[in-house]
């Protein structure tokens, strides 16, 4: 059976795949700072936003930036965001 | 082969993206080209349809070769020279000319270890070389016709000092050419971003984050509005004097992933909208990343913008890029302590930096183009 919290973790990461193309993705520490770990500066980081926007189809609000902050916490945000 | 850089000696044409029989429009994309320091994306500055490509994909060759004959719209076909048989030296220097140029020079002699595109060596050679840094010209072939072989760029290689990358070595010449011959000057000023921030929140709180403004569009329209004001900061130094420029084509300065930077040019913000602003940021940053701006954007730069508050620095005092004449820095976005009206209160402020070329300008101009800056950055809506 299909483990929904693991097929978030793998989309986003295909989405900061997309604006680090060179970061080994394994290697993240998802509960550590994504812009730290990754060097991703303010524009990589709306890019990530519109990727969260055009691949779960939710709205991203600069008040939500905070709780992008880490790879954990981008995928509870993201379930929360879309349960239901 | 257009001069891509100040420093740019040669290029090696990566891709054609027309062949023989297409029409072409001026700006379209023509061909890529590797510089030291990027793929650049090759823009046709004429009408007219392509007669021949003079110079094979792959092919390394000196700026102000030509690279292909364009035939006017109402022009009869000409014969064109062998690919071979095109010189390296006495070509005029655009990238595709509006009127065909037969090549009718005479081909190589037989057996010479030298062509257009340098000491003869084999595709695999060259390509090894530019990965190791190995200067060609330097290294004596043991191939047929005395050709430069794998072999021998490797026994080079060995004997040679670490290789520096091609991008280290175009920045190390632009700017150690700006401290030998730019006398530069700093200033630096605290600007208050108080009604910028709230400006910007209140915006993008009403917006998708597709049409998000980032604070970099105000910071680059508030410098191209002061350049209006100050002229001296806008312009190039060249042949001894100070040519102002009537358009501001601003260079900001993008880091790459991989290291090192660029600077492409975003046109006249100074008459653009913030989200046009915005937009041309976005795609011009994306592009420089991805290894796909044109040749029309890493050239003419009149000033140049960076901003690397992002690594949270407060402030940077950056090296002017010749022939400019101005940089502005600007470091990280941060509450500081602020006194207004004899109150101390917390303010989102950055710190903005000059560094000005003293053979143009002096300080007080410089002072007077940052107060500029402060005060467009006050009135964020009228920008």
């Amino acid at each position: 059976m299909a483990d929904p919290t693991r097929d978030v973790r793998q989309r986003v990461l295909r989405v900061l795949g997309s604006i680090a193309p060179e970061a080994d993705l394994h290697a993240l520490d998802s509960r550590e700072d994504l812009r730290e770990q990754l060097d991703i500066d303010s524009m990589d980081f709306l890019n990530f936003a519109v990727g969260l926007h055009r691949e779960f189809a939710v709205d991203v609000s600069e008040a939500d930036y905070p709780r992008l902050r880490t790879l954990d916490g981008c995928v509870a945000w993201l379930e929360q965001r879309t349960s239901g | 082969m257009p001069s891509l850089g100040a420093d740019m000696e040669s290029g090696r044409l990566l891709e054609w993206r027309v062949k023989p029989g297409d029409a072409v429009h001026r700006g379209d994309i023509v061909a890529v080209v590797d510089t030291d320091k990027a793929a650049i994306e090759i823009e046709v500055f004429c009408d007219g349809v392509v007669e021949k490509l003079l110079v094979p994909a792959g092919e390394q060759v000196p700026v102000g070769t030509p690279l292909a004959l364009i035939r006017a719209a109402a022009e009869p076909a000409v014969q064109a020279g062998e690919i071979r048989q095109v010189p390296a030296a006495a070509a005029p220097p655009s990238p595709a000319g509006p009127a065909p140029q037969p090549a009718s020079q005479p081909s190589p002699s037989p057996g010479a270890s030298v062509t257009a595109a340098g000491p003869r060596a084999s595709p695999a050679a060259r390509k090894l070389a530019r990965e190791r840094g190995v200067d060609l010209a330097a290294i004596a072939g043991t191939g047929p016709d005395a050709a430069i072989t794998v072999a021998d760029v490797e026994r080079a290689g060995a004997a040679a000092p670490p290789p520096v990358s091609a991008m280290r070595r175009t920045i190390a010449a632009a700017m150690s050419r700006s401290k030998r011959e730019i006398p530069h000057y700093y200033l630096g000023t605290s600007i208050d971003l108080q009604p910028a921030v709230a400006f910007l929140e209140a915006r993008n709180a009403a917006r998708p984050v597709t049409e998000r403004l980032l604070p970099a569009a105000l910071l680059i329209k508030a410098v191209a509005l002061a350049c209006r004001e100050v002229p001296e900061m806008n312009g190039h130094f060249a042949d001894g004097a100070f040519a102002p420029s009537a358009e501001v084509r601003l260079g900001f300065a993008v880091a790459l992933r991989g290291g090192g930077l660029v600077a492409p040019a975003l046109p006249a913000p100074d008459r653009q909208a913030l989200d046009e602003v915005m937009r041309m940021l976005r795609d011009v940053v994306e592009r420089a990343r991805a290894g796909r701006l044109r040749s029309s954007e890493i050239a003419g730069q009149t000033i140049t913008v960076t901003s690397l508050g992002d690594r949270g620095v407060e402030s940077v005092f950056g090296v002017i890029h010749p022939p400019q004449v101005a940089l502005v820095g600007f470091g990280r976005i941060a509450e500081r302590p602020w006194v207004h009206d004899g109150k101390v209160l917390v303010r989102p402020a950055v710190h903005a930096s000059l560094s000005a070329d003293h053979r143009v300008s002096d300080g007080h101009r410089g002072a007077v183009f940052l107060e500029a800056v402060a005060r467009f950055l006050q009135r964020p809506e009228g920008l």
